[in-house]
C-alpha cells in the first residue's frame, strides 16, 4: 500500500492488466508521444500524462499513437474488441464524442444484442470530463448522461484514486463496452491505494458517509464535495449519508432507494447540465418508488443549463460547490 | 535533567492513522502513573482504544483537552519526577513543540509517518512485515489470524517494542504479502513463516499468535523449540475442534460493507468498536485479486467440514518454553473453553469483556501478559 495519485492509480491499473493479459492494448492521441519525431520517445503519455511510462515496458505494438481522427481510432478500437483484443482507447476530452458517437452507440453498444449474445465488445473508452480546468466550453462538459442513456454501455465515474484503480481493472476485464470518465481536476488527488490488483464491481454504489437525516446521491468529483459538506454539517447535528454511485449504468437502485426511504430527505448532486441528467433520473426513480417515505421535496444541485463558461469567475459559479450543496441540505433538513 | 522528562505523544495505531481524538483522561494531573497504566482514551477513524502510559512518574502536564483532535506524534502530556522544576518542563515543552512543528511541516511535504512496512523475499514470495523497536531484547514475532493482517497488532506492537525489535508479519496470501500460497495447511503456513524467520535472521525469538496464527506458532515452536523463547497463544486455533464455521463462510462471502458488518461484529464483545473504516480496510483486502480463492482454500483445509482439522494440544503440552494462552471470555469464533485442561505449566488467562479480538479489546492486559511471559523466559 502506498499513496498514489488518481493519475498513477489509472496508470498502475493499465500496467497490471497489460502484464496479466497480452490482449490488452491502448491507443489514443499522443498516448505515447514522440512518434516519428526527433527528441524524447514516450514524450507525452496522453495530454495529462496518464499513460506515460507504459510504452518502454510494453512496446509500441501495444501502446499506440493515433492520428487526430477519433472517428477512425474509436472505430478501430471497437473492431479490435469485437475480434479478440481488449483495447483501452483514449478519447482525449469527452467533448469530442460527437465525431465518433456512431462507433460507440450504434456499433459497440449494439453488438451483443444484434448478434444474439454471441459477440462481446470488451472495449474501454477512457475520457476526461468536467469543469474547473479553465479549458472553456469545448473541453469542460460532463456529457455522461448521454452515455448513460444508451443501453449496452457501462458508464463509470471514479471519485478517488482508490476507486479509479479498482474500477479501471474491472472495466478492462468487463466484456461490454465501458465509458470510463476521469475528472480532469482529480488527477493530482492522492490517497492510499493497494499495490496489488483489485476490482470494484459495477452497479454497487459506495456509501462514503452514513447518517440518518439527509441522503446525498452523487458521483465523480462531487463525491469529495459532498463528503466535506457532510463532515461539516455533522457538527451542526445534520447527519448525512453520501452515496457515490460509481457507475450510472448499471445503476445501484437498491442502495439509493433503501437510503432515501431511511432518511426521507434527498439531495442529488450532479455536475452535468440539468435537463435529462443523472439528478433528474434519480429524482424520478425515488419519486416513483419511495414517494411515501419522502419528508421533503427532492432537491437537485447541478450546473445551470448553459455551456461551461471560459471566464474563471463564471466557471466557478457554474460548478456545483460546497456552499450550494450545504444550502440544499439545510433546506431539505429544515423542511 | 531533561532525560527525566518523558513526553507522552499521540500514538500511531495502524498505517493510516494521522490524527487522534482524545475522548477521556484516566489519570489526574499531578497523579502518579505507572508504565502500562491506562492513561487516555483515543478515538480514530477506525476504533476507540485506551492508550497506556509508556512512562512511569508524575503526570505533570495534560496538554490536550477531552474533545480535541491532534496529529500523530503531538504532545499529549508530560511525565516527570517531582524533582524536575516547572521551568524545566515548560522549556522542554517549548522545545518539543518547536521541533514538532518542523516534523509536521516535513510530513505535509512528503507524508512522513512513523515506521512503514517492509518486504522480504521468502522463497520467491513477498512477505510484508512491520518492524518496530530498537532494543536489545530477544525479538518478538507476531502472527495474525485468518483474514487478518499486521495491523491487528496496532495497539500492542508499539508498547511491546519498547525493549526489543517486534515484527508483525502478514501471513502468506494476507495483507501486503504475496497473494500466492505454497500450501494451504498450518504446516505450509509455518514453512513460510520459518522462511521469514530465517530471512530476517532471527536466531532466537518470542512468538505470539492469534487464532490461526496461534496454530502456526505452535507448529513453529515444535520444529525449533530451542529457538523459541516463549509462546503466547491468543484465542488460538489448534487447541480444540470447534470453530464458528458460519463466520468463516460469511466472512469469505461478504463483498459489501453491510454484508460484512455483522460478521466482523461477531469478532468483538463490544460491537460498537467496529467502525466503518475497519470494514473498509477489510473489504479492500478482500477485493484484491486471488484473495477470495486463497481464503477459501485455507478454510477448506484448516477448517474442513466446519471443524479445526489440526489439534495441537499434545504438541503444546510437550513443549518446554514458557507458554500461555489468552482468551476473551465472550469469544464467539473459537470458544474460550479450549483454554481448559491444558498442563499446569501453561498459563491460562481468560479476560472478561472481550471477544475473539481480545488483543484489540483488552490491549493493555494482553500486552502486559506477553511482556510478563517474555520477561520470565
Amino acid at each position: 500500500m502506498s499513496r498514489k495519485t488518481y493519475r498513477q492509480a489509472i496508470n498502475e491499473a493499465l500496467a497490471q492488466e497489460m502484464r496479466r493479459d497480452p490482449t490488452v492494448v491502448f491507443m489514443g492521441e499522443d498516448n505515447v508521444g514522440g512518434m516519428g519525431a526527433p527528441g524524447e520517445d514516450d514524450a507525452w503519455g496522453g495530454v495529462l500524462g496518464v499513460t506515460k511510462g507504459l510504452m518502454p515496458e510494453f512496446g509500441r505494438e501495444r501502446c499506440l499513437d493515433t492520428p487526430i481522427s477519433e472517428s477512425a481510432f474509436i472505430g478501430a478500437a471497437v473492431g479490435a474488441a469485437a475480434t479478440g483484443l481488449r483495447p483501452v482507447a483514449e478519447l482525449m476530452f469527452v467533448d469530442f464524442m460527437g465525431v465518433c458517437l456512431d462507433q460507440i452507440f450504434n456499433q459497440a453498444a449494439k453488438f451483443r444484442y444484434m448478434f444474439g449474445g454471441k459477440a462481446v465488445t470488451p472495449v474501454v473508452i477512457r475520457t476526461m470530463y468536467g469543469a474547473g480546468f479553465r479549458a472553456a466550453s469545448q473541453h469542460s462538459q460532463c456529457l455522461y448522461p448521454i452515455f448513460t442513456h444508451i443501453p449496452g454501455l457501462k458508464v463509470v465515474m471514479p471519485s478517488s484514486p482508490y476507486e479509479a484503480k479498482g474500477l479501471m481493472i474491472q472495466a478492462i476485464r468487463d466484456d461490454d463496452p465501458v465509458i470510463f470518465l476521469e475528472h480532469k481536476v482529480l488527477y493530482d488527488d492522492e490517497e492510499e491505494v493497494p499495490d496489488d490488483p483489485y476490482t470494484l464491481p459495477f452497479g454497487e454504489a459506495n456509501l462514503t458517509r452514513e447518517g440518518n437525516d439527509v441522503t446525498l446521491v452523487t458521483l465523480g468529483r462531487m463525491v469529495k464535495f459532498c463528503n466535506e459538506v457532510a463532515d461539516k454539517l455533522e457538527g451542526d447535528g445534520i447527519r448525512c449519508s453520501v452515496i457515490d454511485l460509481r457507475t450510472t449504468s448499471p445503476l445501484d437502485e437498491d442502495t439509493i432507494l433503501e437510503n432515501a426511504e431511511e432518511t426521507g430527505r434527498v439531495v442529488i448532486v450532479d455536475e452535468s447540465n440539468p435537463r435529462c441528467n443523472i439528478a433528474t433520473d434519480i429524482s424520478a426513480l425515488i419519486a416513483q418508488n419511495a414517494f411515501d417515505a419522502l419528508k421533503a421535496p427532492i432537491k437537485m444541485v447541478t450546473a445551470p443549463h448553459t455551456p461551461p463558461p471560459f471566464a474563471p469567475e463564471l466557471e466557478d459559479l457554474y460548478i456545483p460547490d460546497q456552499a450550494k450543496i450545504e444550502a440544499a441540505v439545510r433546506e431539505v433538513a429544515a423542511h | 535533567m531533561s532525560e527525566l522528562i518523558q513526553a507522552i505523544t499521540m500514538p500511531k495505531w495502524g498505517l493510516a492513522m494521522s490524527e487522534g481524538l482524545v475522548t477521556a483522561w484516566h489519570v489526574e494531573l499531578s497523579a502518579e502513573v505507572q508504565r502500562g497504566q491506562e492513561l487516555v482514551d483515543i478515538e480514530t477513524e477506525k476504533i476507540v482504544n485506551v492508550f497506556e502510559s509508556p512512562a512511569s512518574g508524575i503526570l505533570r502536564r495534560r496538554l490536550v483537552a477531552v474533545g480535541d483532535t491532534v496529529p500523530v506524534g503531538a504532545l499529549l502530556g508530560v511525565v516527570a519526577s517531582e524533582a524536575v522544576s516547572d521551568t524545566e518542563i515548560d522549556a522542554h515543552i517549548e522545545k518539543f513543540n518547536a521541533e514538532f512543528a518542523d516534523v509536521l511541516a516535513a510530513r505535509a511535504d512528503e507524508e512522513v509517518h512513523g515506521p512503514e512496512p517492509e518486504v522480504l523475499d521468502v522463497a520467491g514470495r513477498a512477505a510484508r512485515y512491520l518492524a518496530m523497536g530498537e532494543g536489545n531484547g530477544v525479538p518478538l514475532l507476531l502472527l495474525h489470524g485468518f483474514g487478518g493482517d499486521l495491523n491487528n497488532w496496532l495497539f500492542n506492537q508499539p508498547t511491546l517494542a519498547v525493549e526489543r525489535r517486534v515484527f508483525a508479519l502478514d501471513l502468506p496470501g494476507h495483507g501486503g504479502s504475496a497473494k500466492v500460497l505454497a500450501g494451504v495447511g498450518v504446516e505450509a503456513l509455518a514453512d513460510d513463516v520459518a522462511g521469514f524467520v530465517a530471512a530476517a535472521e532471527l536466531s532466537s525469538l518470542h512468538l505470539a499468535g492469534h487464532s490461526l496464527g496461534g496454530a502456526v506458532a505452535i507448529e513453529l515452536a515444535r520444529r525449533t523449540p530451542q529457538q523459541v523463547r516463549s509462546l503466547t497463544l491468543i484465542a488460538s486455533a489448534g487447541l480444540g475442534q470447534d470453530i464458528d464455521a458460519e463466520y468463516i463462510r460469511g466472512f469469505i462471502a461478504a463483498g459489501r460493507r453491510k454484508d460484512l458488518k455483522p460478521w466482523i461484529e461477531r469478532l468483538f464483545a463490544d460491537t460498537s468498536l467496529v467502525r466503518r473504516d475497519m470494514l473498509d480496510d477489510i473489504l479492500k483486502f478482500k477485493r484484491l485479486d486471488h484473495v477470495t480463492d486463497i481464503l477459501t482454500s485455507i478454510a477448506d483445509s484448516v477448517f474442513a467440514g466446519g471443524h479445526q482439522a489440526l489439534v495441537l494440544r499434545d504438541t503444546l503440552a510437550a513443549l518446554d518454553m514458557p507458554r500461555q494462552v489468552i482468551w476473551g471470555a465472550q469469544d464467539r469464533i473459537i470458544p474460550a473453553s479450549h483454554s481448559e485442561g491444558l498442563p499446569s505449566a501453561v498459563g491460562v488467562h481468560v479476560l472478561d469483556g472481550a471477544g475473539h479480538m481480545v488483543h484489540m479489546e483488552k490491549a493493555a492486559e494482553v500486552t502486559a501478559l506477553i511482556e510478563k511471559l517474555m520477561d520470565s523466559a
